[in-house]
């Protein structure tokens, strides 16, 4: 009996019992989608992470106040800001660092014409958009001149233009930050949208004009800064802590009260993250992989107590015990193979829908997938063996004689 | 085929199906065993067709013994040598005639195209050609029969077992049934060894053997009819 008619045979048996068969394989079939949709996710998670922070610009360190930069929390609150003075001692002292920029934020109503959108409005000084390396579609960015006469000028982002000005061009027209008029002087390059955040629901003044007219005072919500090569960025890093710890009079051995952020930090993070979850996950599918193979002994040995008339009538005719056997195994191995595809497919399924609901890029599992779909044959091997061996071992008279 | 004397007793739980019975069947022969329920009738028959082994004694066939060969050669064995045809027929539920008779050929290992030859052949030469497709359980008893008998046939056996052939039909059907065994064992000189407890089935035989207690008390011919 060759093993293509065995596999007829087997699946002709599995259609018989459509129902049952499915369910029997639903253990292996959530033990695979498990794996398959973290590794996607996980994956895709990875692929996101890296695009955002790609996105923020190179070399790029993030100085916050209060945060110590240990932890990834808030901004505590009574922790002073900075001041333009910080950046001109940072510009002044630290020599691995090149292009340096001021930044406050707040979220302001933007009103223009008879539009009008609750929007991050930023006050930056010009070296901001070099560093994120950011440009616009249309006109023009705020210039040095722009930041030294604190122009009643701004740039906005994609949405905003959208929202505010319908189609229309926007540049020339006046928008009312807060009850203060500026003028679009320029239209940002589409970023789109990252950690859940729309990066294109901006509006940009220069630092100047936002610190006098909407705050009040020379207050830098965060500094950005980009060292001068990817290799100086943890020297850039040392200089500002150090230059920042002096002027704002933090003892030695005290923990600063302010942060200089890696984003990249932010990247290992989450491959920790994601390793630990896949590792979990990878547990929870070995379990569910167990269980499933555990489902398919039963069913088989289910099956074969209900067949045994049928394993008796083959024995007369002169089945072999290995015939018998291969029928069998066969048998649990299409099953778990079937469900090994199926989780396959409901993996993906799944890990595309999650994608799509959280906007994070889909990635087909490459290696993942037939690693699945192996173990989960293996297991109907495994565990398909000994209703098999029952079978084949059946005395050919008594089962025929079965009730 | 010529085989030898089998001596059979089973000790287990103290019942003794068959006690030290000797027989020897020639080939070409046509031979009924007859016998109350419980003489050791059908038990004889499976060790003659190697469903199970003696528990102590010697069957030979054509000289050799059986109860040293591995459960594979007597799977063969049965597979080349042995057609069986039960009282309840043992077909495979849901499975078409043609497959059914197929059955032996597929463990003989015969490809899929000669398989299907031969089971035709068989089916013709049981009266169900044009029934091919039909599944068992759309038989009628007669027919599940004859398919049974053509699934004995299709592997040119030299010997047809056949435990209460008609036990599980009308008595019009039954004759049709014994007359089948009869033109098999005259026409193809199949040796063919019936279990029955019905005298007009067993009339058909040349050879009438009748157990009592799982021994034999009688064993005379009847001229061919």
């Amino acid at each position: 009996m060759t093993l293509l008619s065995s596999a007829r045979l087997a699946w002709a048996a599995l259609r018989r019992n459509t129902m049952r068969s499915l369910l029997t394989t639903l253990g292996i079939v959530i033990g695979v989608a498990a794996v398959v949709m973290m590794q996607s996710m996980g994956r895709g998670a990875t692929a996101y992470v890296g695009e955002a922070i790609s996105g923020l610009g190179s070399n790029m360190l993030f100085v916050v106040p209060g945060a110590s930069s240990r932890t990834f929390g808030a901004t505590a609150l009574g922790v002073p800001l900075f001041t333009t003075g910080d950046l001109d001692a940072i510009h002044r002292l630290a020599r691995d660092v090149g292009a340096l920029a001021a930044a406050n934020a707040r979220v302001l109503r933007a009103v223009a014409g008879g539009n009008n959108r609750a929007t991050n409005v930023a006050g930056v000084t010009p070296g901001y958009f070099d560093i994120r390396q950011w440009g616009v579609a249309r006109g023009r960015l705020p210039s040095l001149e722009d930041e030294r006469q604190a122009a009643p000028v701004c740039v906005i982002g994609h949405t905003v233009s959208d929202e505010l000005f319908a189609g229309q061009d926007p540049i020339g027209h006046e928008i009312r930050v807060h009850d203060v008029p500026c003028r679009v002087i320029g239209v940002l390059e589409e970023k789109g949208a990252a950690f859940g955040a729309d990066r294109d629901d901006v509006l940009f003044m220069p630092y100047a004009t936002f610190s006098r007219r909407l705050v009040g005072g020379d207050r830098v919500g965060y500094i950005l800064a980009a060292a001068i090569a990817p290799d100086r960025i943890d020297a850039a890093r040392e200089e500002i802590a150090a230059i920042l710890r002096q002027r704002r009079h933090v003892p030695p051995g005290e923990v600063e009260d302010f942060a200089v952020r890696d984003p990249r930090e932010i990247e290992a993070l989450l491959d920790t993250v994601t390793g630990i979850l896949t590792a979990l996950l990878a547990g929870v599918a070995g379990i569910s992989l167990v269980v499933g193979g555990i489902g398919i002994m039963n069913i088989m040995l289910v099956s074969v107590t209900e067949r045994t008339r049928e394993i008796g009538i083959r024995l007369a005719v002169g089945a072999r015990g290995g015939d018998i056997l291969a029928q069998f195994l066969v048998e649990a191995t299409i099953l778990s193979a079937l469900g090994g595809l199926i989780g396959i497919g409901v993996g993906l399924a799944g890990a595309f829908g999650v994608a799509r609901v959280i906007h994070v890029p889909y990635i087909v599992p490459g290696v993942a997938m037939p690693v699945a779909f192996g173990v989960s044959v293996l297991v109907g091997i495994g565990f398909g063996v000994f209703p098999a061996r029952k079978a084949s071992q059946l005395n050919p008279l008594a089962a025929l004689r079965f009730e | 085929m010529c085989s030898v004397s089998k001596v059979y007793g089973e000790q287990l739980s103290a019942v003794q199906a068959l006690d030290h019975v000797g027989l020897d069947v020639a080939q070409g022969e046509f031979v009924a065993i007859t016998g109350p329920s419980g003489s050791g009738k059908s038990t004889m028959m499976s060790i003659i067709g190697l469903l199970e082994l003696p528990s102590d004694g010697e069957y030979r066939i054509e000289g050799v013994p059986v109860q040293d060969l591995s459960r594979d050669v007597l799977a063969a064995l049965r597979n080349a040598r042995f057609g069986f045809v039960f009282q309840t027929f043992n077909l495979l539920p849901r499975t078409s005639a043609l497959e059914n008779v197929e059955l032996p050929l597929v463990y003989a290992g015969i490809g899929a195209r000669e398989r299907a030859r031969r089971a035709r052949a068989a089916l013709a030469a049981v009266g169900l050609a044009g029934r091919e497709d039909a599944r068992s359980n759309q038989l009628s008893g007669g027919e599940q029969q004859r398919v049974a008998i053509a699934r004995a046939l299709v592997n040119d056996p030299e010997v047809i077992l056949a435990d209460e052939p008609t036990g599980n039909l009308d008595s019009k059907m039954g004759k049709e049934i014994m007359q089948l065994l009869a033109r098999l064992n005259r026409e193809r000189s199949i040796t063919i060894l019936i279990v029955t407890h019905d005298p007009n089935c067993a009339a058909y035989a040349e050879r009438q053997v009748v157990f009592r207690d799982g021994r034999i008390i009688a064993d005379s011919r009847t001229a061919s009819p």
